[in-house]
């Protein structure tokens, strides 16, 4: 028999199960009253059967560096992590709102640019950030969408309060899991999804392909030709490239499976060149186009950009989509969501601190311990500090790279992350999470797909979900109302 | 369909029939040297040369030995012609074309790779060798019917198909090529002819011993030996039933495309020499010109296949 006494010490944070500890809060009490009468040995050995599944399926990620491991699993928690729909509705019109105010702020800032005139965003935020591309002046993407697909970062410190911490408007990861946690969950406990009605996930390939169609050139002719690109079999993400091509019907390339051919892209097929409408990258801007950007590049298609700004092709997400998940930009989202939509922002920000600014710089020096600091394009959770968890050494040293270099950071507070239980030896015990909602735009809606991708930090105490640092994952159900 | 991806279809079902092949040379040489051991070593020769691996053996161990052999054919890391390695890069292979397989397909080589990689992690001791060879045949075969049992019948269906049938007919094709002298009519070999031990390696390392001992009632003879790997049509290891069906897989293609190639012409008229020669044919124009004649023939099918389908740009 499985028991909540594990979870009842716990008190800082607010723990999505149990709330401050007073026994299961509302949407939990369905999936607790099942969980009583489960044996932990069971569940464990469940987990087990997960772990066997998920590599039989090849659901791994590649570790960079690591010759011994160079496919490894993500950990999955077997608990789920459960939001009620009232509270999924209110953070998806929150996300909603921000990836419309994300979209009309790019297509701003590669036209007239005129949050800058109206003095709300300072003009060298733009003008000296890598993320802006030059290219993308004066153009406009098939549909004018710009991020095709998101994956906003949130984490929840309250019952009722929701950060957005990153908007990863570039390409975003993570939605294979999303879409494989559920099929293991249904999997191995069919009789627990006839207890609970959770809303389904396995719409996301379908809408993926229609939202991504929608968004189809002017070139494209009859029933639009969608590719997948992919840096290749080494890349990290891989899989979750294989599989989403699988899922969508898309053929998945790389880039030398393309070339230009009569002023399209096309891919080279058994019975000739063939035109691609739509291309779902999962490659870096600057590797693109050696022609227009790294001319080192071997993953990119010589001439693609000609291609684009001719209307021969879709790029989702656009190039230059960077310059608005940028940290630094992130500092100005409140004042962005407020600019284009004209409605003070749902989610709130995370209070961000720009070392550029010196008086700031000070402020994050004299506090290192108490805050979070991380690189302004850095991403996966490398080189950043968590400074409540970080020893002297370490303060000391990043300190010294924060000093030679202060542009390259901003600092936030330590929020005090929610936590979720996971399934230990011991029983439950609570662990931090964060949420990665997938959002889906095209010209006629934006699509979010109810939960996303968990992940859960598996060391006691930890904040530092990524995966890339140990970081696990669980299913996310949002029940029907 | 992309060409990459027929390329990909096509090499990972090479590199498993040519490990599940390997596998079966390993239990023939096994066999001999466990019941002849006077004749092991230029048994042994012989398998190394039809594996091609021969000059690579002897530059990592020098003189053959049967368990050094065994471990190099089988899992030596230094050897890329291992069977761990080609069911390696049969899974890579797979994980590159992952779209174009079924989940079925799919597992099935995932999980030969993951069960034969802690198999054959360490050497195999003498005792778990013909249990190790079981498996490789069963996870193999296992991958084999998934994809009977669950791919369409379309292009990528016939290019695996093609695949597999081309590494088949090379592979009996290369035993051939060896072995070809004492299948000539004109030796006489000592002892008696049903326990040739020559003749006994060429059966076992296609594993054709029962299907031959049951079609010719238990009479061996040479003759009869070359007739049945090179013109048995009811045989599956036979050049002539490998190669009707390349033609038929490239036949279904071309229908499918709606779109011939120089490929065809040159797998017709490979088909058409298995069905225009008989035994005696083959022997009036010399059994090792014919072999040599195919093996030559079926490198250029294979480019050509490779061009008019864009495997590579």
């Amino acid at each position: 028999m499985c028991r909540l006494d594990g979870m009842a010490k716990q008190t800082q944070f607010f723990d999505e199960m149990t709330g401050r500890g007073n026994g299961p809060r509302a949407p939990y009490e369905d999936y607790c009253a099942w969980f009583k009468n489960e044996d932990t040995a069971r569940l464990l050995a469940k987990s087990e059967e997960a772990e066997a599944l998920f590599r039989l399926i090849g659901v791994t990620f590649n570790v960079y560096g690591d010759p011994d491991a160079t496919e490894r699993l993500i950990p999955f928690d077997l608990v789920p992590r459960i939001m009620a729909a009232r509270e999924w509705a209110k953070v998806a019109k929150g996300i909603e709102q921000r990836v419309r105010a994300l979209n009309a702020f790019l297509h701003d800032i590669y036209h007239r640019q005129e949050i800058i005139r109206a003095g709300r965003l300072p003009a060298e935020m733009i003008a000296r950030n890598d993320a802006f591309l030059p290219q993308m002046i004066g153009m406009t993407p098939p549909g004018d969408i710009y991020t095709h697909i998101v994956g906003t970062d949130l984490v929840r410190t309250g019952d009722d309060e929701f950060y957005v911490l990153e908007d990863n408007a570039r390409t975003p990861s993570g939605v294979s899991y999303m879409l494989e946690n559920r099929e293991t969950m249904l999997h191995m406990f069919p009789e627990l999804f006839s207890k609970v009605k959770v809303q389904p996930v396995s719409q996301y390939p379908r809408s993926l392909r229609r939202s991504l169609s929608a968004c189809a050139p002017n070139a494209c002719e009859g029933r639009p030709t969608l590719a997948v690109l992919t840096p290749g079999i080494h890349n990290s993400a891989y899989y979750e490239h294989a599989f989403i091509a699988d899922q969508m019907s898309a053929e998945l390339v790389e880039g030398h499976d393309l070339r230009v051919v009569d002023g399209r892209v096309a891919m080279r097929t058994t019975r000739g060149y063939k035109p691609i409408d739509v291309l779902y990258r999962r490659v870096d801007d600057d590797f693109l186009d050696p022609l227009t950007f790294n001319p080192d590049s071997m993953l990119g298609v010589p001439g693609i950009m000609d291609v684009y700004r001719a209307g021969g092709v879709t790029i989702a997400n656009a190039p230059g989509t960077g310059i608005a998940d940028d940290k630094a930009i992130y500092s100005y989202m409140p004042d962005i969501v407020e600019f284009y939509t004209g409605e003070k922002a749902i989610l709130q920000n995370v209070p961000t601190h720009r070392c550029s600014d010196s008086e700031a710089l000070k402020y994050v020096l004299d506090n290192l311990a108490d805050l979070v600091v991380k690189e302004v394009h850095g991403s996966g959770g490398y080189g950043m500090l968590v400074g409540p968890a970080a020893s002297k050494k370490e303060i000391a040293a990043f300190r010294a790279k924060l000093e030679a270099n202060p542009g390259n950071y901003i600092a936030q507070p330590t929020l005090a992350l929610s936590t979720v239980p996971i399934l230990t030896e011991a029983g439950l015990a609570p662990r931090h999470v964060d949420l990665r909602p997938f959002v889906l735009v095209s010209p006629d809606r934006i699509e979010i797909t109810p939960g996303g991708l968990t992940r859960v930090a598996l060391t006691e105490g930890s904040l530092v979900v990524n995966s890339s640092q140990g970081g696990g994952t669980k299913d996310t159900w949002v029940l029907e109302e | 369909m992309l060409g990459k991806t027929a390329g990909g279809l096509f090499w990972m079902f090479r590199y498993l029939e040519r490990a599940e092949n390997t596998a079966r040379m390993i239990d023939a040489g096994l066999r001999i040297s466990l019941t002849r051991s006077s004749a092991a070593e230029s048994e042994w020769t012989a398998i190394l040369s039809s594996t091609g691996l021969k000059s690579a053996y002897e530059a990592a161990h020098g003189a053959p030995d049967g368990p050094k052999i065994i471990d190099f054919l089988l899992r030596d890391p230094g050897n890329p012609g291992s069977v761990m390695a080609g069911i390696e890069t049969a899974r890579t292979n797979a994980r590159t074309v992952r779209t174009a397989l079924t989940r079925e397909v799919w597992e099935a080589v995932n999980e030969c790779y993951m069960v034969l990689k802690k198999l054959l992690a360490q050497p195999i001791a003498d005792r778990d060798l013909p249990r190790v060879l079981q498996v490789i045949r069963q996870r193999t075969a296992i991958v084999r019917g998934a994809s009977h049992g669950s791919m369409v019948r379309n292009d990528i269906y016939n290019f695996c198909r093609i695949g597999t049938f081309f590494e088949r007919a090379d592979n009996t094709a290369r035993i051939l090529d060896q072995k070809y002298y004492i299948l000539l009519p004109s030796v006489r070999l000592v002892g008696s002819a049903s326990d040739n031990v020559q003749w006994d390696t060429i059966l076992r390392a296609t594993s054709t011993t029962r299907a031959y001992q049951t079609l010719h009632e238990g009479e061996t003879d040479p003759r009869a030996i070359a007739q049945f790997l090179i013109l048995d049509g009811r045989l599956p290891r036979s050049l002539a039933f490998c190669y009707g069906k390349i033609g038929e897989n490239l036949g279904f293609i071309a229908q499918e495309y709606d779109t011939r190639h120089p490929c065809h012409a040159l797998a017709e008229t490979l088909c058409h020499k298995f069905k225009a020669h008989d035994m005696n044919a083959i022997f009036d124009y010399g059994l090792h010109e014919f072999i040599s004649d195919f093996l030559a023939d079926s490198a250029r099918l294979g480019r050509q296949i490779e061009i008019d389908y864009r495997f590579t740009e």
